[in-house]
């Protein structure tokens, strides 16, 4: 039976978390000697792209507007899981995946893994996945003894992979009612890096001593092209907004590389960025915690050496 | 308006995470537990605002054994009017969510407001699949929930902008940063949490469909690497060609 991935789409259009989906899909797929399948919504404009990241077949629900309604997207979605005949549905580890996946889990009778970052071991008895647990500070071993088996894939886990080619779409008929939800304004943050999408980021602590400092985590941040972010006592303190807070009970995060300036490491903050890829600590006290959980540290005054990064930074973008 | 907030109990934010030795199950030797930050923070006091703004009642529901009383009798603390108890240590989402919608759908609630995730699994399962079990509509990760009684108000971060959709009620809606401000009790919440009723009933039975197997620890990175601060081309260079990300 075959593998079905959800693509989800923004605004019409399919991005970095539904290729790493279909990736994942289409490894799972081969790994089960079955083939993948990937599903959209609302008919995005790239949505042949995903035959090059390993779907077989593309199918799409074309729909009458664009925004998440998670009872009428469920609906879809298990539908189509029938019709389909897919006894494996992956779904990305998203805001939208993970509003869907519970009550995917429940019309489908399936066994749901939230937040794979691996391929699952096919056992006898079922497929076994891993997710990370306790915010990052753990690894969990799950195995699924449902008949349908729902996974969610942990963004950044498994990079998009082009594998062959665009693949046309197919229209799939599932009939859905008018969404009682209404969208009264979607506002557009534009310019900067979204963070929890960002693979770039650029943090900032209470070592920067105040607000007044944070041109030299911008400065940085604008150099390299990342997002910027901080710990808890700087949003706290109210330095920079509650939404750039990373850490346990903020914004998780898994970057390709996290640099921390001015930042202690509480084990709270670690919780939320130790499942980034690359991890740069500059700190001035050598037995800061954090550069326990980094790759590459720098003991030093952050008010002397991050200049100099971003210039290091600038000579090599300018190459 | 008649809201339901949904409560978990999680190891403080600050407990040394260890398993028991066969690795199958976390080892709560020493270790303190609190009410789910997201939940208490976000959801409760959001539900107690809007309880104050729109009357009405809030009752905090737990699916746990008895000695989760203490975190139930915060939740009353903090505002809940009432608490119910569902008497069984979960064995997942899956149940907690089945638990809950027996008392949800005997009592026809306008508003189930829980946090975005617990602090423990972070699988953000249990609001979507008790919208699915009630036949609700749902809206997760929410950074701002308002009412005006019939309706609820929610926005909520998405790619690149931030949402706001108009639900009719009743909704299930998780929260997440930004929905209220933490709500220290004070002593007249904390002595009239005392009398305040908390009612215990018997769970259902719930099939599984997921075993956890086996908990690890990460095996850490390898040593960190120090750079001369003198020498930030080095840091760059390594970073494009031996981390090989940017």
């Amino acid at each position: 039976m075959p593998v079905l991935v959800f693509a989800e789409s923004t605004d019409g259009v399919c991005k970095k978390a539904a290729f790493e989906a279909v990736t994942y899909g289409a490894k799972l797929a081969s790994k089960l000697g079955t083939n993948c399948l990937a599903l959209t919504i609302a008919s995005p404009e790239n949505a042949t792209e995903l035959g090059k990241y390993g779907a077989h077949e593309v199918h799409d629900v074309s729909l009458g507007w664009k925004h998440l309604d998670t009872s009428i997207y469920s609906k879809i979605i298990a539908e189509a899981t029938e019709k389909l005949g897919a006894d494996t549905l992956v779904l990305s580890h998203s805001s939208t995946g993970r509003s869907l996946a519970g009550r995917l889990a429940i019309r489908l009778k399936a066994g749901l893994v939230s937040g794979a970052n691996a391929l699952p071991e096919n056992g006898d008895d079922g497929l076994q996945v891993r997710k990370s647990v306790y915010s990052g500070k753990a690894l969990g071993d799950y195995k699924i003894i449902a008949p349908i088996r729902i996974i969610s894939v942990m963004g950044n886990a498994f990079s998009p992979v082009v594998t062959g080619d665009a693949v046309e779409v197919t229209s799939l008929e599932i009939s859905t009612e008018d969404s009682k939800i209404q969208i009264q304004s979607v506002s557009k943050v534009e310019g900067s890096v979204p963070l929890p999408e960002a693979d770039l980021v650029v943090s900032g602590g209470r070592g920067l001593k105040g607000p007044e400092n944070w041109g030299l985590i911008e400065d940085l941040a604008k150099a390299l092209g990342a997002a910027t972010a901080c710990s808890r006592p700087v949003a706290d303190s109210g330095w920079r907004p509650h939404h750039e807070h990373v850490g346990q009970t903020g914004v998780a995060i898994r970057p390709n590389l996290y640099i921390a300036i001015g930042i202690s490491g509480a084990i709270q903050h670690l919780g939320g960025v130790n499942n980034s890829k690359t991890i740069v600590v500059i700190n001035k006290d050598p037995e800061a915690p954090f550069f326990k959980a980094a790759d590459y540290g720098v003991v030093a005054d952050l008010f002397e050496v991050v200049p100099k990064l971003t210039e290091a930074v600038r000579a090599f973008k300018a190459q | 308006m008649k809201l339901l907030v949904c409560i978990n109990k999680t190891p403080d934010t600050t407990a040394r995470i260890s398993f028991t030795s066969d690795g199958t199950k976390f080892d709560s030797s020493g270790v303190q537990f609190i009410m789910n930050p997201y939940d208490e923070w976000y959801a409760l006091v959001r539900a107690v605002e809007l309880k104050e703004q729109l009357g009405g009642t809030v009752t905090a529901v737990h699916v746990g054994s008895a000695d989760s009383d203490t975190i139930i009798r915060k939740a009353l603390a903090i505002g809940a009017d009432d608490a119910i108890r569902i008497n069984k240590a979960p064995t997942d989402a899956f149940d907690i969510a089945h638990q809950i919608s027996v008392i949800a759908r005997d009592q026809e609630y306008d508003m189930i407001l829980l946090g975005k995730e617990s602090i423990d699994y972070n699988s953000a399962e249990v609001g979507p699949m008790l919208a699915e079990l009630l036949e609700l509509p749902f809206v997760g990760f929410a950074n701002k929930v308002e009412s005006n009684g019939q309706q609820a108000i929610v926005s909520r971060d998405i790619e690149g902008g931030v949402e706001t959709a108009i639900i009719p009620l009743p909704v299930v809606v998780s929260a997440a940063k930004g929905t209220a401000e933490q709500r220290i009790p004070n002593m007249r919440g904390i002595m009239m949490a005392k009398s305040k009723p908390l009612k215990v009933v018997e769970p259902l039975e719930v099939a599984q469909t997921v075993l956890p197997v086996q908990f690890e620890l990460p095996s850490g990175r390898t040593t960190c690497r120090m750079i001369d601060p003198d020498n930030m081309e080095q840091l760059v260079e390594l970073l494009h060609t031996e981390a090989k990300v940017i």
